[in-house]
This record gives C-alpha cells, sequence and structure tokens, in this order.
C-alpha cells in the first residue's frame, strides 16, 4: 500500500496502459497507416516499465533520468505515429499519452525533491523543470490538435507553428525590427525617461505637483490605446506613430510611480539630511532616488509590457508593410493562423527577456530592499 | 543679550517657547525654558512623553522653529547653527541607509560637507574604531544587530568636525544589557572626544550614570522643573550605580519627575 501511495502517477499510469490495451487499436480501423504491433509493443513496455520503476527505490537521480527518458520517447513515437493519420486518434491513443503524462509529472516530482549540491546543479534543475512542464503543454497540444483533427485555422498543432517560425525567420526579423527595435525600444526609453524627468520637476516645482498630478491621474485612465488613430494621423504610418502611443503609453506610470516613490524616504532620514545642511540636489541624489528605486522599478516592469502591447496594437491602426502588429493583422484575415501564432511566440519570447533584464536590474539597485535580501 | 556674556556657552535658552497650531488648538510643547549648557557638558533631559524633551533637542537643531524666547547655539541662531554643521544628532532608530554599507554610512555626512576622499577613509576608521565596529565597515545595516546600528549611526555624528552631540533616546529600543554597556561606552567617548552632549531620555538610571548635569521637564505645557548639578566623579564604572550617592541624586531627579505631575493635576 505503502509503495502505491510512493507513486500515485505511477499506479494511475498503469491503469490507463490497461484501459488502452481493453480499447485498441490507437487509430481508428480507416487510418492510412495505423501502428504496427511492434511500435506499440515498445511504446506499452517503455509506459508500462516506467510505471513500474517510479515504485522501485532507485536512486533520485537516476529514477528522474529513467522517468525523464521513457515516457518522452514513448509519447515521441505516439507523436510520430499520428503523421498520416490526423483525426483518425482513438480513445486508446489519448489514454497512452496521458499515462506519459503522469510519469513525466512524477518525473518532475522527483526532481524537485532533489536538493542540488553545486550552483551549476541547482541552476541545471531551476532550468529543466519547468522547461519539463513547459514541453508538456506543447505535446499535449500537439497530441490534441492532430490526433482528434481540430481544425488548423482554429488551433494549429504547435509543429506547424515551429516549422513556419523556423522558415519565416526573415519576415520575422524584420517586424521584430521595425516592431521592437525602432517603436518599443524608442518609446519605452522616451516614455520613461520623460516621466522620470518630469517627477522630478513636480516634485521640485509645487506649481506642476498640484496642476499636473491630478489631471495625470486622470489621463492615466484614459483607454490610451484608442488615441492610437490618431498618433498616426500625427506623425504618419512608420514607427514614429507607434513610439508616440507607446510614450503616451509609459509615460505616466513612470510619472505616477516616481513621484510616490520620492515621497518614500522617512521623515527621520530627511531629518538626518537636513541636520547635514545638506541641499535638495545632495538629498535626492544620496536619499530620496535610492530609496525611489523599488517604486522606479516598478514603474519600469509594468511599461516593459504595457510597450510591446500598445506598439503591436497601434500597427493595427494603419502602418507599412512591415511590424509584428501589421503582420498579425493581415495574416488573420489571409487565414495563415500559424504565422499568427508564431508572431505571438515572439512577442512573448521578447516580453519575457526584457521583462527579464529589467528585473535583473532591480535585484542589482534594490537588493537592500527587505523583499530581496534573501536572495 | 545672552549671546555672548558666557564665551564657554554652547547652548543658551531664555524664555524659550514653541507652540504647535493643531486642529485641536494650541498645543504648548515648551513654555519660557531658560536653560544654558556649558562646553564639555553631558546634559540630560529627563521627563514623561510629551514633556518637550525632544521638541528642546529639536529646536536647538533646527529641526522646530521655536515660536517665542530667544535661543544661541555656539553663539548663533540655531539656522545659522546648522547651516555650518555645528552639531551632530542620534536620532530614536538608527536611520541608516540600507543600500550603503556601514562605511558609506558614516561617509555620507563627509560626502555632502566636501570632506576629501583621503580624511573621509582616515575619519571612517577612526570612528569605528571609537564606537568598537572595526572590521565591521564593509556590512550592511540589516547585516548587524540594533545595537550595533546604533553605535554605527552614533559613529555617523561624530565623523565630521562638530563639538556638539544631540542624543535622542538613542538606546530607547534596546535591550538593557545592551543599553549598560553602550552607556559605558558613551560616557568612555565622550571623556576622549571631549564633546558636548545634549541626550534625552526618559530612564533616570540612564540619566544619574551619564549626566554632568540633569534637566527635570514636565508635560503640558513643557517646561523645565528642576536641573540637578551631579556630584558624580568623572570616572565612572558601571558599579557607581549602587553607591548612596548615586542613589540620592536619582532620588531627586524622582522627586522632580513627581513634582511635576502633581503640579499638574
Amino acid at each position: 500500500m505503502t509503495a502505491v501511495l510512493r507513486s500515485w502517477q505511477g499506479t494511475f499510469a498503469l491503469l490507463l496502459c490497461l484501459a488502452a490495451l481493453t480499447s485498441l487499436p490507437l487509430m481508428a480501423r480507416d487510418a492510412p497507416s495505423p501502428f504496427g504491433t511492434g511500435s506499440f509493443t515498445v511504446i506499452f513496455l517503455l509506459v508500462a516499465g516506467a510505471a513500474l520503476a517510479s515504485f522501485s527505490r532507485l536512486s533520485p537521480p537516476l529514477l528522474a533520468m529513467t522517468l525523464f527518458v521513457a515516457p518522452h520517447l514513448a509519447v515521441w513515437l505516439l507523436l510520430a505515429g499520428i503523421a498520416g493519420n490526423e483525426g483518425k486518434a482513438t480513445f486508446a491513443f489519448f489514454l497512452m499519452v496521458a499515462a506519459c503524462w503522469l510519469i513525466a509529472w512524477r518525473c518532475v516530482t522527483v526532481l524537485s525533491g532533489i536538493r542540488a549540491k553545486s550552483k551549476t546543479g541547482d541552476t541545471f534543475l531551476r532550468l529543466l523543470i519547468p522547461a519539463i512542464f513547459g514541453a508538456w503543454i506543447l505535446i499535449l497540444w500537439e497530441a490534441a490538435t492532430r490526433g482528434a483533427g481540430i481544425p488548423f485555422i482554429i488551433l494549429p498543432p504547435p509543429s506547424s507553428i515551429g516549422a513556419r517560425l523556423a522558415s519565416s525567420v526573415p519576415i520575422l526579423w524584420a517586424d521584430v525590427q521595425q516592431t521592437i527595435f525602432k517603436a518599443v525600444l524608442f518609446g519605452y526609453v522616451v516614455g520613461c525617461a520623460s516621466g522620470f524627468v518630469v517627477a522630478i520637476l513636480a516634485d521640485r516645482i509645487a506649481f506642476l505637483r498640484r496642476g499636473l498630478l491630478p489631471i495625470g491621474n486622470m489621463v492615466s485612465a484614459l483607454p490610451i490605446i484608442g488615441v492610437a488613430p490618431i498618433m498616426v494621423m500625427w506623425f504618419g504610418f512608420d514607427w514614429q506613430s507607434k513610439a508616440a502611443v507607446v510614450i503616451i503609453m509609459t509615460f505616466f506610470p513612470m510619472l505616477v510611480n516616481t513621484v510616490a516613490g520620492l515621497g518614500a524616504s522617512g521623515a527621520m532620514e530627511r531629518d538626518l539630511m537636513r541636520s547635514y545642511a545638506s541641499d535638495y540636489w545632495q538629498t535626492l541624489m544620496k536619499l530620496r532616488l535610492p530609496a525611489a528605486m523599488p517604486f522606479i522599478f516598478n514603474a519600469l516592469k509594468i511599461n516593459s509590457t504595457l510597450a510591446l502591447i500598445g506598439a503591436i496594437v497601434a500597427e493595427f491602426f494603419g502602418t507599412p508593410i512591415v511590424g509584428m502588429g501589421f503582420r498579425i493583422s493581415t495574416e488573420i484575415g489571409r487565414m495563415n493562423v500559424d504565422m499568427v501564432w508564431a508572431e505571438i511566440a515572439v512577442a512573448a519570447l521578447i516580453g519575457s527577456v526584457f521583462y527579464g533584464v529589467v528585473a535583473l536590474g532591480e535585484r542589482a539597485t534594490t537588493f537592500w530592499h527587505p523583499s530581496n535580501r534573501g536572495g | 543679550m545672552p549671546m555672548n556674556n558666557a564665551p564657554s556657552s554652547v547652548v543658551s535658552a531664555s524664555k524659550l517657547g514653541l507652540t504647535f497650531e493643531t486642529g485641536d488648538g494650541p498645543v504648548h510643547a515648551l513654555s519660557n525654558v531658560d536653560l544654558t549648557v556649558n562646553k564639555g557638558d553631558f546634559v540630560s533631559f529627563i521627563g514623561p512623553s510629551g514633556c518637550g524633551k525632544t521638541t528642546f533637542l529639536r529646536v536647538i537643531a533646527d529641526l522646530e522653529k521655536a515660536t517665542a524666547g530667544e535661543i544661541t547655539v555656539n553663539g548663533m541662531t540655531p539656522e545659522e547653527a546648522r547651516k555650518s554643521r555645528s552639531y551632530g544628532y542620534v536620532f530614536q532608530a538608527p536611520a541608516l541607509y540600507p543600500w550603503r554599507t556601514i562605511e558609506k554610512n558614516i561617509a555620507l555626512p563627509l560626502e555632502i560637507m566636501g570632506y576629501s576622499s583621503v580624511d573621509r577613509k582616515a575619519r571612517i576608521e577612526r570612528t569605528l574604531d571609537l564606537v568598537n565596529l572595526a572590521g565591521f565597515g564593509k556590512k550592511y545595516p540589516w547585516q548587524l544587530s540594533g545595537g550595533m546600528q546604533q553605535r554605527a549611526s552614533i559613529a555617523r555624528a561624530l565623523a565630521f568636525d562638530a563639538d556638539l552631540l544631540l542624543m535622542d533616546e538613542p538606546f530607547g529600543a534596546l535591550d538593557e544589557i545592551v543599553r549598560d554597556h553602550l552607556n559605558e561606552q558613551l560616557l568612555k567617548l565622550w571623556a576622549r572626544t571631549e564633546k558636548t552632549i545634549c541626550f534625552v531620555t526618559h530612564s533616570i538610571p540612564e540619566a544619574v550614570y551619564l549626566s554632568t548635569r540633569i534637566v527635570v521637564m514636565s508635560p503640558r505645557p513643557g517646561r523645565v522643573t528642576d536641573v540637578i548639578e551631579s556630584t558624580l566623579p568623572k570616572e565612572r564604572p558601571l558599579e557607581i550605580r549602587e553607591t548612596p550617592e548615586f542613589l540620592e541624586i536619582a532620588h531627586r531627579v524622582r522627586e522632580g519627575l513627581r513634582a511635576g505631575h502633581s503640579y499638574e493635576e
């Protein structure tokens, strides 16, 4: 009983294998090239063997290795078997995929329990665990779309998105250059910098603080993306109008956060500066800006995602024939959903890298903040 | 003119008053305070909460403005004294900047006041030594205990050339054992540096142990009810607190505090 409890995923995987055996074959009878007995036996032995291994008392690294190789090999054989048989997969096929998934789950559980001794080992584990997790999202997506024959324009399988990505690198690269390197980066830098400078001015000049900030709060509540067509009118079809949208979107979060951050230093710390007869700029540089850093980085992180959304959506309103938003809006009209997904994948990747770089900068600058001290 | 008649007076207040205007009407934080602090004195201000002892210290430091009477600090107005950086202030909490190491925290006033980097280095080393924190300069404040942090904040106040040290309940948040230890160190430090110290506390033993003069204050309105000259010798081991002489002074302070209260009721 304890052995069964030790790996409930293994127990269920075995049950799923048995259920699959009773409802064979893996492909409908009219499938052009069904699985041979040999390849089915290999798949079945891999899955059942790994499920049984998950109960054993192997050392965790060895067990994790077994549980990693077997289900991924099996599921690869299963997915390879769909080729030419799209939409013909039976219930037994999905039972076997589910069994593979359970064993991979067991593998991640075992990996999560391993305490790496070296720093590189720790980093490796920290990357491997989410990688397996993410890979299974793609595997299940692939099996569902191709096995059940989901129409291409509803949801293309990841393999064809990947193929499209690989074959369209020059187009995607041109789009990235247009949208990210021109509109997003320019808009982000100018929007954040001007928000920051205006925050300092508002702090120094009471007229701005009391007049501009309430208006700023109102403007930031407007649906900023609605101004995109107007920006196209003002600045033309090229990237400048998209950069303008990004500037407007990123300006206010930075302004509001920096103003809040400048007020974040304590009364005692400010009294201390006063007791040194410190002037405005010395107090700003040595106390108030460092204390405002967590707020400023908050704005930088919010803005990194806002800038990407702003630039892509702004391209829906008129653009030269290049750019990520342009590509998405035209390719969806031509039913090339795989290209749309390819652009989405690229945007997600760039967004993550962008956010990650800002987050690294934050860790380096605000290491002293209670929320960062542990790491 | 209380200004220049005593060249050795560091702080001189006459008929000093401070009224805060609040929503519930005026609050008389200080009223008719006459007091002189001489060079080299260790003066403690003691009294219950709301007696204006901290407010008085803040008026000396020009962190609050008096609304009545006169006060001079080193013969100048408090504002001139602040601008000529004539005092170091130690707050109730260490108020160290968490993004700076202990060294860099001590360097903070020196950077603001424009000391050269060579001079800064020498002063950091000297003051860290003075508060027994040598070797901790590279640590961040949050890596040290509360007592060490408060010592670092004292080092920061000693780093530049100010003869006057204003201390506002610096050891109030620390436990008794650490506080005894720091009191002893503070006396040694005072002897070595020959600074004038104004020290706010609400602990009677602390006030008696440290001070050459004890100013007893009482609230509503904040005022001075008694000034007690200590007869204890300058050399004070911790055991002095068991002597009859010490207990006698402590008794007088307690009486003074009690008188302040009965006056009110």
